[in-house]
């Protein structure tokens, strides 16, 4: 032991650093600049720009909610376009056949993928590592047929899907329905984000950190891993299905193949890109999963799968742990 | 001693009654008994495969016992599950420290305070003002023992990186956060050298007498139970072979004879 408290007297007598640590500006500063930027980015590009702006920010909702499961829980999933497709569903649903307000669907698709991903979460307590990827593959693979299925086909339209009406922005605000839902998306994203950072720096969200980084020991402080690990499942599908209903409502479209591994498989890239763990590399996530491909395909129409494949690697060279790590090295470079 | 229970302050805070355990036909403990009073230090001792880490897993409830009970304040642990122990009062540290080693040394303490305090996934986004109050609470017990343990200027670096001997001093920090009545120490002397067990020896006596806890202490290493505990329980075989003050138990013939082999006395 080095240096443990020698006495009473001494622990007394050293000056007492402050009981609550000093909150650091600097983040909600680059919060709030990002944000002003977020606002005035669709006056400045082209409404199809803005359309894929909404898409990176719905993407990156779905990669945040998975990140509460593998980054911060350390549970692993590859059934997360489930989840999506469930939130996605319900909102058209909802939509088209009750009539309901696309606002008011959102919530909706929230508590229903939370109790979807909670109900899955519980069997998938007895499964660690690579098991509970290939039970959550299994997921995956089961849903776009799921929806197929005849006897549901009058609520989900079977093959065809269902066309979702895109609605106009409000209170008659000068904006295209575009830009409208580039607003919502981003008041959204904001809440969902601020609400995750909020329970991560609490005791619940520690409780999950704690589980990940080793089980044995949360269980002796009085951690109920079961009930932590199956609502982190939970929690992690209200966010991905959150992000489900507003895809749907920004596309104005879904289709069983929408929901394929592919999209389970991209959210996993996403994470892996904006760093497993640190919640704001979602956005990194959603850019990746949207631009690259594109990218990937304007270099060569062909061979667009591997060209994508290559800029992969090539990013995960050059930045191992994600945007994440390569923004801490940058940093670290900077405070030298 | 604050907090008795109905029985008075004279009873004993844990009682071990009559405790075994088989696996698959080995006996691991054999109808062990034995008392712990309240402020007590006691040391379990044993040589290898005495039994020493199965009787400390029942305490935590790692192990169920095949039969006889443990009581804590005087009620049954074994209806309980684990999770439930560090809200009853039982803490504990592992051999060979086992932390969360990618969080900071504030977080693993925060951690500690779990049991205690209550909130869910709701209140914490929301940051509802009882969620706050609850923060509020858990930083400044974590504050107050990461000072206590002179853990300052590590305070907010992640564990894994810290020397040994300090990574114990997170583990007791994380263990005092709870709060608990009974501190279960398992081997704490474990990888650290002559001077370093002469300082824990001294911090888990004064941790007994400032946290008021009583402390079960396994250990291997004589030298720290003999001149820190008041009662010494020793174990062979499974079985319990001494019980006393150490200086009753560092005489027993049958101690000597499982510490020095079957022909020794």
């Amino acid at each position: 032991m080095t240096e443990p408290a020698k006495s009473l007297d001494k622990v007394a007598m050293t000056p007492r650093p402050p009981a609550v640590r000093p909150k650091s500006a600097v983040g909600p500063i680059i919060f709030l600049v990002l944000l002003a930027i977020a606002i005035v980015l669709p006056f400045m590009v082209k409404g199809f720009v803005v359309f894929q702006l909404t898409q990176t920010m719905v993407y990156a909702m779905a990669i945040l909610g998975l990140n509460l499961l593998t980054g911060i829980n350390g549970q692993f999933s590859l059934g997360h376009s489930a989840f999506y497709a469930i939130g996605a569903y319900t909102a058209a649903i909802l939509i088209e056949q009750a009539g309901m307000n696309y606002a008011l669907t959102l919530p909706v698709a929230g508590v229903i993928c939370f109790v979807a991903g909670f109900l899955f979460g519980l069997p998938a307590l007895r499964l660690e590592g690579i098991y509970l990827a290939l039970a959550t593959f299994a997921l995956a693979s089961a849903t776009p047929q799921i929806l197929k299925l005849s006897p549901l086909e009058h609520f989900t339209g079977g093959v065809q899907g269902i066309v979702v009406t895109k609605p106009d922005a409000p209170f008659g605000l000068p904006l295209s329905g575009d830009q409208w839902l580039y607003f919502f998306t981003l008041a959204v994203g904001v809440v969902l984000y601020i609400l995750a950072r909020n329970l991560v720096n609490s005791r619940a969200g520690r409780a999950l950190l704690a589980i990940r980084d080793n089980p044995i020991a949360a269980r002796s402080m009085g951690i109920n891993s079961s009930l932590y690990k199956a609502s982190a499942f939970g929690l992690s599908a209200l966010y991905t299905g959150i992000a489900g209903a507003l895809g749907a409502i920004i596309v104005a479209f879904v289709a069983p193949d929408s929901f394929t591994l592919t999209l389970s498989i991209g959210l996993l890239v996403g994470l892996v890109i904006g760093g497993v763990g640190w919640l704001p590399g979602a956005l990194f996530g959603g850019a990746f999963l949207l631009f690259v491909p594109n990218i990937a395909e304007s270099v060569s129409k062909g061979l667009s799968g591997a060209v994508y494949g290559l800029l992969l690697i090539l990013v995960i060279y050059v930045m191992p742990s994600g945007a994440a790590g390569f923004l801490q090295a940058i940093v670290g470079r900077f405070k030298k | 001693m604050t907090e008795v229970d109905a029985r008075g302050a004279s009873a004993p805070l844990l009682e071990v009654r009559d405790v075994a355990v088989r696996f698959d036909g080995i006996i691991a403990l054999d109808g062990v008994s034995f008392d712990i009073k309240r402020g007590q230090i006691l040391g379990l001792i044993g040589p290898n495969g005495a039994g020493k880490t199965t009787l400390f897993n029942c305490l935590s409830r790692l192990y169920t016992p095949t039969t006889g009970d443990v009581l804590f304040e005087g009620a049954s642990i074994l209806p309980r599950p684990a999770h439930e122990m560090a809200a009853l009062g039982i803490g504990r540290t592992f051999q060979n420290v086992s932390l969360f080693s990618r969080l900071t040394v504030r977080d693993n303490v925060l951690i500690g305070g779990h049991a205690h305090t209550t909130s869910n996934f709701l209140s914490d986004s929301l940051r509802t003002p009882s969620s706050r109050a609850t923060e509020r609470e858990l930083e400044e017990t974590a504050a107050d023992l990461i000072h206590y343990l002179e853990l300052d200027e590590v305070a907010d670096r992640p564990v894994a990186g810290l020397p040994f001997g300090w990574q114990k001093r997170v583990e007791l920090a994380r263990a005092l956060a709870a709060k608990p009545k009974l501190l279960l120490l398992d081997e704490p002397a474990a990888g650290l050298n002559h001077d370093e067990v002469h300082e824990l020896g001294r911090l888990i006596k004064q941790i007994r007498d400032d946290r008021h806890v009583t402390v079960l202490l396994v250990e291997h290493h004589m030298g720290l139970v003999m001149s820190i505990s008041e009662n010494v329980v020793a174990l062979n075989f499974g079985k319990k072979i001494a019980e006393g003050t150490p200086d009753i138990v560092r005489k027993d013939p049958e101690l000597i004879r499982a510490y020095l082999g079957g022909d020794a006395a």
